[in-house]
């Protein structure tokens, strides 16, 4: 069946048709409207789960962690200045291996105040320890939120489900609302390996020593060092396994084929831009139109940012003339964080293209087609002129 | 009202495993031991970082024997929900949930999440345990660090401030039990516990820890000092149940009868040993007008004492 | 080799004595009890372990006679401080090693 409604609420279906039973949040604009979806589900009796309203979004985090721990599958959303306050349940939840599923609705962060979109929240996240998958439109971010809990109960990982504020939040599009019998048929239940159990008592991350040390068993344990290169190990691995669950979805469901990044009009391309999240599907237009003007130009929208998909990028990319990179966020005081992340994959190849990096629509700022084409004109006519700086568009002043 | 625990009656399960690193003559190690057998084996405890974090062991040994999640400072009482929340998720209604922070963890960085927590109802008990300064990470003044006391924030001429009063702020948000309780009187905890334990909702208990290396005095002492600060008059022991306010045990007898003078009490610490003559009188006389406040609302509300009064 | 599991290692401890290592190495003194003094053990009747109660370290038991475990016993004296009959003395160390 299909529906036209918001992204939030595309969200909110998709989270209720994974079945999350403990989901905790707090309102933060442009969020707001998908808890608000939940709770209305859960008050009619439509969701069974237990929707706690916190008092702020460090306890949603916790609320979600303790759940978890328990053997609860949880869920929380949120934007903006609302991650940053989770920030330390963040790393906390990818140490402690927790399968939670958070929607991030992108929006930029203060000072200044800000409520429009760009991706400097999720962004300054990226080395938390979460997996972070971008979507271009609502189908995506219902079908995502599905895939991220298979996607985290496998590999014991939580992953954040981006997508941006307004543009696809607030947004009307049809999206398919799938049987939930067929969703049940792909998802399982969460079992998790262990949960807080009083007549199996353990204690969970407690302090952990520089050094090993043995057991009660007097086997020797890991230490905190062995127990974070685990979550970098199963970070890479989670890759394949993104693949996997992906070749399932679209076999089950005909939709998916490209887990990593989504590429339009690039077989034949010379130059290929690339960027995160809606911004992809506003950028094809422009490749249209400059296909029209005689360049061999396309799009990649990167859907799983971490971990990074490497190889599909040197995939895609090797051979190229030109990678022109298209960011909402920076790393302050060096360039644009998908950049760095694109040429350092890059490096090692013979054959690698140029890459460019272009900053844009920060905090709302209007993107405008007129600029997107002539920046992304400029950038495959004269590629040896841009140079390895990030240049802003749509500056005013 | 259940019959009282004596000595010979308290379970003899342990449910804390002897070998932990809490200092020696650790008030904390009293209370908890104590409040353990209380709660029972169908018990998960929410802790955030705390001298308990240290005595429950480091990993992979844990002293205690009961399910434990460690989340971070500032979010106890709401680690305490989700794991509430996914116990009612997954049909368990039994088991009881037990937050332990400190001073600090409670009624500093932790009292928003218990604030949320106590409005929202939730079915679980809150322990504060309050030795009176950020014990574990050496000494530094809390919000219930007592004016007077010399921590290594307050280095020379000791806290200006008054001690922040949890429990009154607590049973502000009119949850069904508020209570006090003192390591030296581990029976009264008990019982206290045991009656909780037959409520529901949000449960609070704030437990005054006597602990020798943050007050300054030896080990030896941590039970006589605790009884001095109840003695005294300067920590009450106290239940407010369903609104109703009564003291309890050792603070019940003092009403009519003769407190210990608190300079008894604050000699015996290094802590203290910056405290002139007029701020030791200025303590007392707070703690004089404390109880006549008492015995006034006595006269006017003849039940404060309670119908068992002994 | 087959590949490990995804997040088979976390900071996941399980209960049992000793943490902290034998504890009882912090002691400088030792508690003694004196059997002729210890009210259970000279009445041969379950009555007072003050001593039991307020052990923080949960190392004496509530036997006749009450036993310290000196594997554990941190030596903090709070038991030979609060013993109503005065039967806990707290005897140095170094008497012990000499042995």
């Amino acid at each position: 069946m299909h529906i036209i409604e918001s992204g939030n609420v595309a969200a909110a279906h998709g989270v209720k048709l994974a079945r999350a039973q403990v989901i905790a949040a707090y309102p933060i604009t442009p969020q707001t409207p998908l808890t608000e979806k939940l709770s209305e589900f859960v008050e009619a009796g439509e969701m069974k789960a237990q929707y706690i309203p916190v008092e702020s979004e460090h306890s949603a985090l916790s609320v979600c962690i303790a759940a978890s721990s328990t053997g609860a599958r949880a869920f929380t959303a949120t934007s903006a200045n609302g991650l940053l306050y989770m920030v330390e349940q963040l790393h906390w939840a990818a140490g402690a291996r927790l399968p939670i599923v958070m929607c991030v609705v992108n929006r930029g962060i203060g000072a200044p105040w800000t409520v429009w979109n760009d991706h400097q929240d999720a962004m300054s996240q990226r080395d938390a320890g979460w997996i972070q998958i971008y979507c271009a439109d609502h189908q995506q971010i219902i079908d995502t939120v599905i895939q991220a809990y298979y996607l985290a109960e496998t590999v014991s990982i939580p992953v954040m489900v981006c997508y941006d504020g307004y543009i696809l939040s607030h947004t009307y599009m049809p999206f398919e609302l799938t049987d939930p019998e067929k969703i049940d048929a792909f998802l399982p239940p969460y079992k998790p390996a262990y949960a807080l159990d009083p007549a199996n008592p353990a204690n969970l991350n407690t302090v952990t020593l520089p050094d090993i040390r043995p057991d009660i068993r007097g086997q020797m344990a890991p230490g905190y060092m062995e127990i974070r290169h685990d979550l970098h190990v199963d970070l890479r691995r989670a890759i394949d396994v993104t693949a996997d669950i992906d070749k399932k979805f679209s076999v089950a469901f005909g939709r998916g084929g490209n887990p990593f990044l989504e590429p339009y009009r690039c077989d034949d391309a010379e130059f290929v831009a690339v960027c995160l999240g809606s911004l992809s599907y506003h950028l094809r237009d422009v490749v249209d139109a400059l296909r029209k003007e005689g360049i061999a130009v396309g799009v990649a929208g990167v859907r799983l940012y971490r971990p990074f998909p490497d190889q599909a990028v040197i995939n895609l990319l090797v051979g190229r003339k030109a990678a022109i990179v298209f960011e909402k966020a920076l790393s302050y005081g060096n360039q644009g964080a998908l950049y760095g992340d694109i040429k350092a994959a890059l490096y090692p190849c013979a054959d690698r293209p140029l890459v460019h990096n272009y900053i844009l629509g920060l905090g709302g700022r209007e993107i405008q087609t007129a600029h997107l084409l002539d920046s992304l004109r400029t950038s495959c006519r004269t590629p040896d002129a841009i140079g390895d700086k990030p240049v802003w568009l749509g500056l005013k002043m | 009202m259940a019959s009282k625990t004596t000595v010979l009656t308290l379970p003899e399960d342990e449910l804390v495993h002897p070998g932990n690193r809490a200092c020696a003559g650790c008030g904390l190690s009293i209370a908890y031991r104590i409040a353990l057998k209380a709660l029972g084996r169908d018990t998960i405890l929410v802790v955030p970082p705390s001298c308990l974090t240290v005595l429950q062991g480091l990993y992979p040994i844990a002293a205690t024997q009961l399910p434990c999640l460690n989340v971070t400072f500032a979010s106890t009482a709401a680690g305490a929900t989700g794991v509430l929340g996914a116990l009612r998720a997954l049909g368990n209604t039994s088991t009881t949930v037990a937050a332990w922070a400190g001073d600090g963890g409670t009624s500093d960085i932790g009292i928003q999440a218990l604030s949320g927590a106590c409005e929202r109802g939730e079915d679980f008990i809150f322990f504060c345990y309050d030795n009176e300064a950020y014990m574990n990470t050496g000494v530094q003044r809390s919000g219930t660090t007592p004016q007077g006391a010399i921590t290594t924030t307050t280095p020379f001429s000791g806290k200006r401030q008054q001690k922040k009063d949890v429990p009154s702020i607590i049973a502000a948000h009119g949850i069904g039990y508020v209570a006090t309780a003192s390591a030296s009187y581990p029976l009264d905890l008990f019982d206290k516990i045991k009656k909780a334990k037959t409520m529901s909702g949000p449960r609070y208990f704030h437990i005054h820890i006597p602990c020798p290396a943050g007050w300054g005095f030896e080990p030896r002492y941590a039970v006589k000092l605790g009884r001095m600060a109840v003695e005294s008059g300067l920590f009450d022991l106290y239940e407010i149940e369903n609104g109703k306010w009564r003291l309890t045990g050792a603070s019940r007898k003092l009403i009519g009868g003769k407190r210990r003078p608190v300079k008894d009490y604050l000699e015996t610490q290094s802590r203290f040993k910056g405290l002139s003559e007029k701020r030791i009188d200025k303590i007392q006389k707070e703690i004089d007008a404390k109880w006549d406040g008492y015995e006034q609302a006595m006269g006017a509300q003849k039940d404060i004492a309670g119908p068992d009064a002994e | 080799m087959k590949e490990k599991p995804f997040g088979y290692r976390k900071s996941h401890s399980e209960p049992g004595p000793g943490d902290g290592g034998r504890t009882g190495s912090w002691r400088v003194k030792r508690p003694v009890i004196d059997l002729e003094k210890c009210i259970p053990a000279k009445r041969n009747k379950p009555a007072c372990f003050t001593c039991w109660v307020f052990c923080p370290d949960n190392v004496i038991s509530r036997t006749i006679p009450p036993v310290i475990d000196y594997q554990y016993c941190k030596g903090c004296e709070i038991c030979a401080e609060e013993c109503p009959a005065d039967a806990i003395t707290m005897v140095d160390e170094t008497i012990f090693i000499k042995e």
